[in-house]
């Protein structure tokens, strides 16, 4: 038997992984597998003690520590992980397909995978999201080891859209987008930047940015000076896993008959995908 | 090694290994000079040793984590050669440690660990702490009331002080503190200077000013020889102890090479020979030190340490180093070996006491390791020797007797196989179904012939089936047993 296994990863979100995946098992016609990888971290100390004193039975007590100090750890991420594989195995399911493999396993993804390719026959996984864009300049370590060291082909997903940019000039389109983002499951969970650009921050900023914790979402406000059309298109250019959110074609007909439409320009320029709340 | 285990061994935990080695340097310097006196050499000489063995083996070693320095273990070993021959044949037979140590680690000896058992290894522990608590004898032995109560003072300041904070090394606040007492009352009571120079620059590359003849190799080479011993067996110990705490695993190989190369170095800079320490690594890993980068800070930070304050070094009360040495004995001690004596089997208590007693009795833990293994293995082919039945049964018109030997016969259990036929028994045949034993050696092979002639001598007939699979354990040819099902065949 040769498996299509996904790699899942709490880092990078795993619908689209999860899809692609499903994909594969199906045109190769080969049992879906989902893994994932409990990854210790034994070269970091979970615990210090400056004090220097060793008494009678230290070596035993510290070893009881630190092997409490792992299990517990160890429980937590055994846990986490196993409701991560069975949410996924319940989404192959609503989609009507063989229940897939789970595995939970210890150890490195990319030693995990070279145990595993002999009965692999495709592994999927997707690339880390990370916080800043700078880390781009480096592949992913965890998919660059796996790929050095598999025998196998590997099917690789760009990381998933992890924040979202919202676009926020204080008119009143942009407060119903607001309150139409603030009431929508779409983007719950991913970070927000609540971007206005021009001379001073809008009265309602604070307000909006309120509103949208309120409805459990983390909020960063952010003023930038100069031209919407200019300023938002650079800002999603160095986020490229952002959402572009905005309303859209706020102001008047005459308006944009003279200076163009904001919205339509940054429909063109964006190279992220743009959400237009209308 | 791939560049990303590299990496992480000394970058994955940089915050860490950076107090830690800051820690355990502060605890260094007290078992660099004591060591020194010990040897009966200048605390220079261990200063300097604990530094180059420290940082040398964060490069070269196989246990990141561990700390190498100069050591009670291999201070034991070179006293007479310093007594009788002086600091150069030291040097000398350091570099010679060095050199037979890679020679050791490139061999693989490093595998022959396996024969240690855990009863050797905690028998070596405790007699390690044992000893390392009587080299403090002489200090507190024909003094005046003084240095008690400063001793006194010290313990309670290293065990009492962490209930305090845990954020300040409690030897450092114990040495500053008695150092400030004894100058300030300006106590007669000896100190650090007393016992020798302490280093007062950065250490120079030198070679051993010894005529190289054939007698100097004679001197050296045996102490040399004790000196690798000793290392590897208390590097690898630690190595096991440290791999247990943080549960990752070392290169036992790479270690040995690595003792070897720091060795070497600490030679060249006119240093006495060390290995890793227990206490030591312990404290490392309790405050947080894990990677290579621990034990290379440990090492800077205690030259930095030792050079810059070289005259507040040398007024540092030995009563200080007495305290913090006490520690390190009570904390090396393994307090589970004597807590659970009880549930222990007998026998592992035996190798343990042995391993103690010899260890103690001729300040030289080779030897008594080599009694611990040796009974150790005494012991085991005891036990196995135990793993033999022998069941009989008669023919119904009882001229026949039917012996079926189930189990292993060699040299410790030949005399009870022999013993178990019964020769008395006048009978007309006799069979012997070896097929399920095992015949492991030459010894069990004649005690059947043994056997054998004996019955015939009786005038019965003798037939023996199943030796050919009995005696398929007796070809030393291991790599047949390494093959799948090679167990299972055993097991028939």
């Amino acid at each position: 038997m040769s498996f299509v296994r996904a790699c899942l990863d709490a880092k990078s979100h795993s619908t689209a992984l999860l899809e692609a995946a499903q994909w594969a098992a199906q045109r190769l016609q080969a049992p879906l597998s989902l893994l994932h990888v409990l990854e210790p971290h034994p070269e970091r100390a979970p615990l210090a003690d400056y004090s220097g004193a060793i008494g009678l039975g230290a070596q035993e007590a510290l070893l009881g520590e630190l092997s409490e100090l792992d299990r517990r750890r160890a429980t937590l991420a055994q846990e986490a992980g196993r409701q991560m594989l069975q949410a996924a195995a319940a989404r192959v399911a609503a989609a009507g397909q063989p229940a897939p493999e789970l595995l939970l396993r210890h150890g490195e993804l990319a030693e995990v995978a070279l145990e595993l390719q002999s009965d692999t026959r495709l592994f999927v996984l997707g690339e880390h999201a990370r916080p800043r864009p700078t880390h781009r300049l480096h592949l992913d370590q965890h998919l660059e080891r796996l790929v050095r060291a598999v025998e196998r082909p590997v099917l690789v997903l760009p990381g998933e859209r992890f924040q979202a940019l919202v676009a926020f000039d204080g008119s009143p389109t942009a407060l119903r987008a607001v309150q139409r983002l603030a009431a929508s499951p779409l983007l719950q969970g991913l970070p927000l930047r609540l971007v206005s650009v021009g001379g001073s921050a809008p009265a309602d900023l604070g307000q909006a940015q309120q509103q949208l914790e309120a409805a459990g979402f983390a909020v960063q406000a952010e003023q930038h000076t100069g031209e919407p059309e200019q300023v938002l298109p650079r800002l999603a250019a160095e986020a490229p896993q952002a959402w572009l959110v905005m309303g859209a074609y706020g102001h008047s007909r005459i308006r944009q008959l003279v200076l163009g439409s904001a919205t339509s320009t940054l429909l063109r320029l964006s190279t992220v995908p743009v959400l237009v709340l209308r | 090694m791939n560049l990303h285990a590299l990496r992480l061994q000394w970058l994955g935990n940089v915050r860490g290994d950076l107090l830690a080695g800051l820690v355990v340097a502060l605890a260094l310097i007290p078992e660099a000079i004591a060591f020194s006196i010990i040897a009966g050499v200048d605390p220079k000489v261990g200063l300097y040793a604990s530094f180059s063995m420290a940082v040398v083996i964060a490069i070269a070693g196989g246990r990141p984590g561990m700390i190498s320095a100069a050591t009670g273990a291999m201070a034991l070993v070179m006293v007479t050669l310093v007594k009788e021959h002086g600091l150069q044949y030291l040097l000398a037979a350091t570099l010679l440690t060095g050199l037979l140590q890679i020679v050791f680690g490139l061999l693989k000896l490093g595998s022959l660990m396996r024969f240690v058992s855990r009863s050797v290894v905690t028998g070596f522990v405790n007699a390690l702490a044992i000893l390392i608590f009587m080299a403090q004898l002489p200090e507190l032995t024909n003094v005046g009331w003084q240095v008690y109560a400063m001793t006194a003072l010290g313990l309670a300041i290293i065990y009492l002080f962490p209930y305090l904070t845990k954020a300040v090394p409690s030897p450092l606040v114990t040495i500053v503190v008695l150092t400030g007492l004894s100058l300030v009352l300006e106590l007669d009571i000896r100190t650090v200077g007393d016992m020798g120079q302490l280093p007062d620059s950065l250490p120079a590359f030198l070679l051993p000013d010894i005529p190289l003849n054939w007698r100097t190799v004679q001197i050296i080479f045996p102490y040399a020889l004790t000196l690798a011993v000793v290392g590897l067996l208390e590097s690898m110990m630690t190595a096991q102890i440290v791999d247990d705490l943080t549960d990752t695993g070392s290169d036992r190989d790479q270690e040995c090479v690595g003792q070897g190369i720091a060795n070497t170095a600490t030679g060249f800079i006119g240093g006495m020979a060390g290995c890793a320490m227990i206490g030591q690594s312990v404290i490392n890993v309790k405050s947080g030190g894990r990677g290579r980068l621990s034990t290379f800070v440990a090492g800077l930070f205690l030259l930095i340490l030792v050079v810059f304050l070289g005259p507040w070094v040398s007024q540092i009360p030995m009563a200080a180093l007495v305290a913090v040495m006490i520690m390190v004995s009570i904390g090396t001690f393994s307090w589970d070996s004597i807590r659970k004596l009880r549930e222990h089997p007998p026998s592992s208590s035996v190798v343990m006491f042995a391993t103690v007693a010899v260890t103690v009795g001729t300040h030289d833990l080779a030897k008594g390791v080599f009694v611990g293994v040796l009974l150790s293995g005494l012991f085991f082919a005891h036990k196995v020797g135990q793993v033999l039945r022998i069941d009989r049964s008669l023919s119904a018109d009882a001229r026949e007797r039917h012996y079926r030997v189930v189990g292993q016969v060699f040299f410790a259990s030949a005399e009870r196989f022999v013993a178990a036929f019964d020769f008395k028994e006048a009978v007309e045949r006799v069979h012997i179904d070896v097929g399920r034993a095992h015949f492991w050696d030459i010894t069990a092979i004649s005690a059947l012939d043994k056997v054998v002639l004996k019955f015939r001598r009786e005038g019965a007939e003798v037939t023996v089936s199943g030796l050919n699979e009995a005696s398929a354990t007796l070809v030393d040819r291991f790599a047949v047993h390494d093959k799948p099902g090679a167990v299972e065949n055993l097991m028939h």
